[in-house]
């Protein structure tokens, strides 16, 4: 490397403070906005009243504007800015796509494929019962039924693991009962428990321990066995090496089933929210679908996705925590 | 012979550590019901604070018998004590170290380390040993790594520091360095010496080395597989120098080494080329 270039690098970065990639959502925004407000309302689109795309345009332009203005000063956020702005720029222009093809030109049937403004009126609407009911009520439930999957999952996992009586007693019952579809248990569940709210935890709750379970077992069962040899010269106990050795070491294999649970309970959560639990974001996308309200379907479905994504987040940053001895097991 | 090799020694004087093999037979059930015997009929004593090898080829028993004294298996017949106590179980006070460091990879190289006097429930009183024995290894600074950001001869110090802070009374080595680059290998063999001198303790040590066995050892125990049993042992009566090893030039190191070689190479009824070196 040449003098010069050594000496470069240092000024561009100084001097380069304002990076231009951050514009690409404000750019999008305005060719959005600008498309809304010139182009006309086809003649026959529902409630041609509703504004609320534009005060949504307006809002993330506002963000958008404020996050650009701030990314002079943070380097990291301007670099992650700059980084996902064609993204976030893209996604906008295709919202206003989405914008075009539904409000201005009715290109699909609209009691199916709502305008944009539709959609976000129904968070005006109802956002207590969507947010706080639905959302809440989805929210506990899911909680209830993965920590009692999850529980009862890692208890089983470690025994069936650890022990070769459990292993030989219950493993046969867990390849049995486990691979049943969760929709499967629901007649059961309502004869079983005496409340629905009690079946729709354990619709939840089973699919949960079945992949807790099977994912603790193996994690323990491949634990190498020199770790347990130098754990025990070094003076453990087979109780200690449990805890700290085989735990530990399955403790990736354990994170790995508590995704693949937490995946597939969003769908559990939809199945057990019809059962008589008449509340939750599951329930609500389908009390909408009934009553042919499609704007109320996907305000649901853009709920869902959020609080999905929120979950499996938090999950994964705790993972991280946990395993940061190894980085990305699982890329998310 | 073996007053002779112990006055040889730099080790200071221990009193314990002292370990004894009475007509110790091994013998393991294979899975299609076979039986196989690893050892047989085997006699030894090692002194405490004295450093052995026991050298020889594959399937001759000796990780068997390390195996025996860390108590990870038990004796089919005959008696193994250390210092009079008959081992019948693993225990802190023998420490062993594999050809692989065997790190625990979800702890840092200070958790590592640490982990022995945590298992022992005595972390809080002797805590300050752990920075002492990461030193005395040559891993100041790598206190917060992870056993994957480490390289070969750095994961075995950790290992080798791992074992030593239960500060036990025999440290067994299953080839602690066979896996290492060549001057990763010396370097590693005087650090070893080290911290022999410096705690006293018996190491038993098996090695597919004989310069390594020459240089670092008291006595060699020279063995032999079918049956398996030990050939000879032999003195090393050459003095050490700074470093604690032996002149690797020294005539009568080349002599030892020639007559560990022949004893390897002849002493077996089946002879294999791979160990003719």
């Amino acid at each position: 490397m040449t003098n010069a270039a050594i000496q470069s690098r240092p000024t561009r970065r100084r001097y380069s403070r304002f990076d231009p990639r951050v514009m690409w959502p404000l750019a999008a925004i305005t060719l959005a906005f600008l498309a809304e407000v010139i182009l006309p309302g086809h003649e026959k689109l529902r409630n041609p009243d509703y504004t609320e795309f534009r005060w949504l345009l307006g809002i993330l332009a506002g963000l958008f504007a404020a996050l650009a203005w701030a990314s002079v000063y943070l380097r990291g956020l301007r670099e992650t800015l700059a980084r996902r702005g064609l993204f976030i720029g893209v996604l906008i222009t295709l919202l206003g796509f989405v914008n075009i093809a539904t409000a201005k030109l009715l290109l699909l049937p609209q009691i199916y494929f709502p305008s944009v403004s539709r959609v976000l009126h129904v968070y005006r609407e109802e956002y207590r019962l969507l947010f706080v009911d639905c959302l809440g009520g989805s929210f506990v439930l899911l909680c209830q039924g993965v920590g009692t999957g999850a529980l009862a999952g890692l208890l089983m996992g470690v025994l069936v693991g650890w022990s070769e009586r459990w292993h030989f007693w219950v493993n046969p019952l867990v390849r049995v009962l486990g691979p049943i579809p969760t929709s499967t248990w629901i007649p059961l569940a309502l004869v079983a428990f005496s409340t629905p709210r009690a079946a729709a935890v354990f619709v939840i709750a089973f699919g949960v321990w079945f992949q807790i379970t099977v994912l603790t077992a193996s994690g323990i069962q491949n634990v190498k066995k020199s770790y347990y040899e130098v754990s025990s010269t070094l003076g453990a106990s087979g109780i200690q090496n449990l805890f700290h050795i085989a735990i530990p070491d399955a403790l990736p294999s354990i994170f790995l089933g508590l995704f693949n649970a937490t995946c597939s309970s969003f769908a559990a959560l939809v199945v057990a929210e019809m059962l008589g639990v008449k509340s939750g974001v599951g329930w609500y996308i389908n009390w909408q679908k009934e009553m042919l309200s499609y704007p109320g379907v996907y305000a649901g479905l853009i709920v869902i996705a959020g609080f999905c994504y929120v979950f499996i987040t938090v999950q994964f940053k705790l993972r991280d925590r946990l395993l940061r001895w190894q980085k990305g097991v699982i890329k998310w | 012979m073996v007053s002779a090799a112990i006055g040889g020694t730099l080790a200071p004087a221990a009193r314990t550590g002292a370990v004894e093999a009475r007509d110790v037979s091994k013998r393991f059930i294979q899975p299609d019901g076979g039986e196989v015997t690893a050892l047989s009929s085997l006699n030894l004593t090692i002194l405490p604070g004295e450093f052995v090898s026991l050298i020889g080829p594959s399937g001759c028993g000796k990780s068997t018998f390390l195996r025996l004294v860390a108590g990870l298996i038990s004796v089919t017949a005959g008696t193994l004590a250390l210092d009079g106590a008959p081992i019948n179980s693993t225990g802190a006070d023998r420490g062993l170290v594999f050809q692989d460091p065997t790190l625990f990879p979800w702890l840092s190289v200070r958790g590592n380390v640490a982990y022995g006097l945590k298992i022992r429930g005595v972390y809080k009183e002797k805590r300050g040993e752990i920075q002492r024995y990461i030193d005395l290894v040559g891993l100041t600074g790598f206190e917060k790594s992870y056993p994957h950001q480490l390289s070969g001869g750095m994961a075995q110090r950790a290992s080798l520091a791992r074992a030593l802070v239960n500060e036990p009374k025999v440290l067994l080595l299953d080839e602690p360095l066979g896996a290492l680059d060549a001057f990763t290998r010396m370097s590693m063999q005087d650090e070893i010496l080290r911290v022999w001198r410096e705690r006293g303790t018996t190491m038993i040590m098996v090695t597919h080395d004989v310069d390594e066995a020459i240089y670092m050892s008291d006595r060699v125990f020279v063995m032999t597989p079918r049956p398996a049993k030990i050939e000879r042992v032999i003195a090393v009566e050459i003095g050490r120098d700074d470093n604690l090893g032996r002149s690797r030039d020294d005539p009568d190191f080349l002599r030892l080494r020639a007559e560990i070689l022949r004893i390897l190479q002849f002493a077996g009824k089946k002879r294999q080329p791979e160990y003719f070196l």
